[in-house]
């Protein structure tokens, strides 16, 4: 799903420009404004969508996959601290999501496995990787299952 | 100098009648460019097609709508709104208030208008337009600012904004030489006609069209928010109490609700 600008809202600040981990983002010559120079080298990563002040960037799902109508937009709010998803399915249903970032500056998030106790015999022998459950929130439970949720997978497409 | 009439001056060579002639063909050229550049590029029938569009939300009334457009015409047209760069923003301000006091102060004294202000609106106006115009072409540029191009290099984007600079500069140098009464002040005078005729009538392949297009891109961007569609885009933030309660959300429970520029802290320039 490579990325797309809408010509009318980008104002040229290269925000984009600078964060493409691909350096496919550019400004374009003629207009002075951001393009994506090479789609298919877009790695989809949705960097210059939430980079983008202006909200002028979007991404154009490939039309086997998710045709008309459908949305997915975001909005980094990093003033906020948070992350906003909306999500339109082609059928009308709508998802929204909030959460916080994540991102910690350079240099701070670096874990200090020196001053780790090393693996007890049962914790080598579980299933869990390092810090789990506690890194991945499983701390108020178990593993979620289809099966605590009482839900069975079906066979084929569900709507 | 302020007070100098270079029309007034100008009259005694070039009749009247061609100056006024030559005002109303750039106000031809422009109307007839910016209708090519709509119907070439299409961005009428995008915006009205973008208009009727089914999935519209809420509808809003008459009132709403005069006063969605009254916002935008104050807010991003009049004040610049869009521009969240604080040095293009007042660059632009510069630039697009000193053209408007410019051309209409060109157009007033062509057509005899003898009162004081005109000429000193002339001055000031070009004057402004060219702190804002060089400030931006030296310094704002993005692919200068950004991408560490030469200041000098050229390119297709460069016609409106160097046609207006050179319009405005050799209008003043022409305007400046001829209160001295110098003879080189025919040949810039030529150089400002040309570089006039360029600005105005090169309205399809420059962006002299953008002060049609974007208002009406930030009117659609307002009604969108009026209608509850907001482009599609997320509406949840942490300013809901329902939000800030949730699981997901400990994290930032003790955090303030500014945290900081973050990617804002700084201009894009490390590319």
């Amino acid at each position: 799903m490579p990325t797309f600008v809408y010509m009318t809202r980008c104002d040229g600040c290269g925000h984009c420009v600078d964060i493409c981990p691909s350096d496919i983002m550019h400004i374009d010559k003629t207009y002075r404004r951001a393009y994506n120079i090479e789609p298919n080298m877009c790695w989809e990563c949705y960097s210059c969508v939430k980079a983008c002040p202006q909200h002028a960037i979007d991404m154009r799902g490939y039309a086997d996959f998710a045709p008309l109508g459908h949305s997915v937009r975001v909005h980094r709010d990093e003033q906020k601290g948070t992350i906003a998803w909306r999500i339109k399915f082609r059928n009308g249903t709508e998802k929204n999501f909030l959460s916080p970032i994540t991102t910690k500056p350079w240099g701070q998030a670096i874990p200090k496995l020196k001053d780790v106790p090393a693996p007890s015999k049962e914790m080598r022998d579980g299933q869990l990787l390092y810090n789990e459950p506690k890194w991945i929130r499983m701390d108020d439970g178990g593993l979620r299952t289809l099966k605590d949720a009482r839900l069975t997978l079906k066979k084929g497409v569900a709507y | 100098m302020l007070d100098f009439n270079p029309f007034a001056e100008l009259s005694a060579s070039i009749p009247p009648a061609v100056m006024k002639g030559y005002v109303v063909l750039m106000a031809v050229l422009v109307a007839a460019g910016t209708l090519f550049d709509i119907v070439h590029k299409g961005s009428a029938k995008y915006f009205f097609t973008n208009w009727r569009r089914p999935n519209r939300g809420r509808a809003l009334g008459a009132g709403e709508l005069v006063s969605i457009a009254a916002k935008t015409a104050v807010v991003d047209v009049l004040a610049s709104g869009e521009f969240c760069h604080t040095k293009r923003r007042i660059a632009h301000l510069l630039t697009m208030y000193g053209f408007v006091l410019h051309v209409v102060a060109t157009v007033a004294m062509v057509f005899g208008g003898t009162a004081d202000v005109w000429p000193r609106l002339w001055w000031i106006g070009g004057i402004m337009l060219l702190v804002g115009g060089y400030w931006f072409w030296f310094f704002i540029r993005v692919d200068v600012a950004a991408e560490g191009s030469s200041r000098f290099r050229l390119m297709h984007a460069d016609l409106f904004v160097l046609s207006l600079l050179a319009s405005v500069t050799f209008g003043l140098i022409w305007a400046w030489l001829l209160a001295r009464g110098s003879g080189a002040a025919w040949v810039v005078f030529a150089l400002y006609v040309l570089a006039s005729t360029v600005l105005f009538g090169g309205v399809p392949w420059s962006k002299f069209a953008h002060m049609f297009f974007k208002p009406a891109a930030a009117f659609e961007k307002r009604v969108s928010e009026a209608d509850g569609t907001h482009q599609n885009l997320p509406t949840l933030t942490r300013d809901d109490p329902e939000q800030q309660a949730r699981h997901s959300m400990e994290l930032l429970r003790n955090a303030p609700m500014d945290m900081g520029l973050g990617i804002k802290r700084e201009a894009p320039r490390h590319y």
